[in-house]
């Protein structure tokens, strides 16, 4: 067993337990966890791929960004664990067949021939210098720019979407003015007056 | 002498090696992070025409040794109804990534640890999971205050993530490169070649966001303790309220580190004559390198605390639209202009 094998199974045994205790753990943060730890094997099984640029994406998006927001939202949830248990058995049946139908559908795609070695030969090693990311930026600017574009297009539609609904106009609501602030001068607000001072009056 | 040390050092298996290195790494930066406490402590006090910390060792030298001992023996308690794995875990969490960025920081031309091809986003990466150790923290101690400071911290943070991010993507364009090294070499030939004038916005923004990404003053609303006690660590003692100290100041300097890099030409003289090329560059970067640390001690000195929706609207309503304005310029300064050079 090479070194490179040892790292791919110990990161896969990390990936799928994980994965496992994501949806057996009771508790909704450390399910939350353990999927971070999910993503992270799986970008360092990425890493082994010399997809380093992927990798690192996926680290700074799904486990940087995305799992921070649902943390957030999780976090705040007022859980009742015992609830949560009540209903296990009642879901389990209808689980079970879902997972293996789920399971059944992926061993007969990849019992059906198109998947082994020779339609899909392993990855040929690149020298030191080789860097996937310039390849990848290359392959993205230049042969799928408009996907690439496309799909950039409906990130912002989906951004101005999100931003619509969540929009809501509170007329009863006061919000300072910044610039309406800095634009005060002493003029404006203080009146200095002058007073001769009085003697001090003798009780 | 040399040559034995050499063929001694070639000799040793490659993991001794790398452990080796990695330590050379670690050890000096927590020397570096117990002695930036005592720096802030004192360029404090100096700031309030106090004297600071004076009396362990000559000057007060030692206090940073005084303070590690007394934290290491003190007791430390888990509240109850803490989630206790996650309660001891939380720190570590947030040290971790702190220390493991520095792998791909290049101090000099060939001193890097690793050389890697994506490091700039690696390190982006890694600071972004920083925010795991504070939210954790605040969930796992079971209280309301700390709760509150996680909060906040969580939505800080991934706001000026954005910013910071897209100052780099203005860096990344000017330098071609995502490697760290890379970066640097962009730069070299003189202070008029650094990054810092073509994208002075941009280095405005990485250096204020860095300062809320870390949580320090004026942006502290996470650890507020004139609101919240002290944030998301207020049930922490002993270590772990140590090690979540370690975290925000080899965060700190982390930033400082990244900000030389990126922006003040790295281990560069500033003028490429006699002079200044004498100084190995290892020296330059370290001198900027506290310089920028220096900012941060100067920051908290001066700056009242920030509102929260003040600290919100900075970051979403006025640094994303900049930086966004100035990646616009420097794509069309690379192609249309005379200047084109400058931005890489």
């Amino acid at each position: 067993m090479t070194f490179l094998e040892i790292v791919f199974y110990v990161f896969s045994a990390v990936l799928v337990g994980s994965s496992l205790l994501v949806v057996t753990v009771r508790n909704p943060v450390r399910a939350a966890l353990f999927l971070v730890l999910a993503f992270f094997s799986a970008a360092c099984l990425w890493l082994t791929l010399e997809a380093e640029f992927l990798a690192i994406t996926l680290v700074l998006v799904y486990v940087g960004a995305v799992m921070v927001l649902f943390l957030f939202v999780i976090m705040m949830l007022d859980i009742d664990i015992a609830q949560m248990r009540a209903g296990f058995a009642n879901y389990l049946p209808l689980g079970l067949i879902v997972a293996l139908i789920m399971a059944g559908e992926l061993i007969l795609v990849m019992l059906s021939g198109e998947f082994g070695d020779t339609q899909l030969p392993r990855p040929v090693g690149h020298d030191a210098d080789y860097s996937n990311t310039e390849a990848l930026g290359k392959v993205v600017y230049t042969d799928y720019v408009y996907t690439f574009e496309l799909a950039a297009v409906i990130l912002l539609v989906a951004i101005i979407a999100a931003i619509s609904l969540t929009l809501r106009r509170r007329p009863e609501t006061r919000y300072q003015a910044p610039e309406e602030q800095v634009k005060v001068r002493k003029e404006d607000r203080i009146r200095i007056v002058k007073m001769p001072p009085r003697p001090e009056e003798k009780p | 002498m040399i040559e034995s040390l050499i063929t001694l050092w070639s000799g040793l298996p490659l993991f001794l090696q790398l452990g080796l290195k990695i330590g050379a790494i670690i050890l000096p930066l927590l020397g570096m992070v117990a002695y930036y406490t005592l720096a802030e402590r004192k360029v404090i006090a100096y700031m309030h025409v106090r004297v600071g910390p004076n009396r362990v060792g000559p000057k007060g030298l030692l206090q940073p040794i005084a303070d590690a001992v007394k934290l290491m023996f003190k007791e430390m308690i888990i509240p109850t109804h803490a989630d206790r794995y996650l309660f001891l875990i939380a720190p570590v969490l947030a040290l971790a990534p702190a220390l493991g960025a520095w792998a791909v920081v290049p101090f000099t031309d060939t001193l890097v640890l690793a050389d890697i091809d994506a490091s700039l986003l690696y390190v982006l990466a890694l600071t972004s999971m920083g925010v795991y150790g504070v939210v954790i923290a605040g969930w796992a101690s079971n209280s309301k205050y700390a709760f509150l400071g996680a909060m906040r911290s969580a939505a800080q943070i991934v706001a000026y993530e954005i910013a910071m991010g897209f100052a780099l993507v203005g860096v990344l364009m000017a330098a071609g490169s995502l490697n760290l090294r890379e970066i640097v070499v962009a730069q070299s030939g003189g202070i008029h070649e650094w990054f810092l004038l073509p994208l002075f916005p941009l280095f405005l923004v990485y250096l204020i966001s860095g300062v809320a990404e870390t949580n320090r003053s004026p942006f502290d609303v996470a650890e507020g303790e004139s609101e919240i006690v002290a944030g998301f660590h207020v049930d922490y003692s002993g270590m772990g309220f140590a090690v979540f100290f370690l975290a925000e100041y080899a965060n700190m300097i982390l930033i400082s580190a990244l900000t030389v890099i990126m922006f003040l030409g790295g281990w560069h003289a500033p003028l490429e004559i006699a002079p200044f090329i004498w100084i190995p560059g290892i020296f330059w970067f370290f001198g900027k390198l506290a310089a920028v640390a220096f900012l941060f001690l100067w920051f908290r000195a001066t700056f009242p605390r920030y509102r929260y929706d003040q600290i919100m609207r900075l970051g979403w309503k006025v640094f994303i639209p900049v930086t966004l304005v100035w990646i616009t310029v420097i794509g069309v300064a690379k192609f249309f202009s005379p200047i084109g050079h400058w931005f890489g």
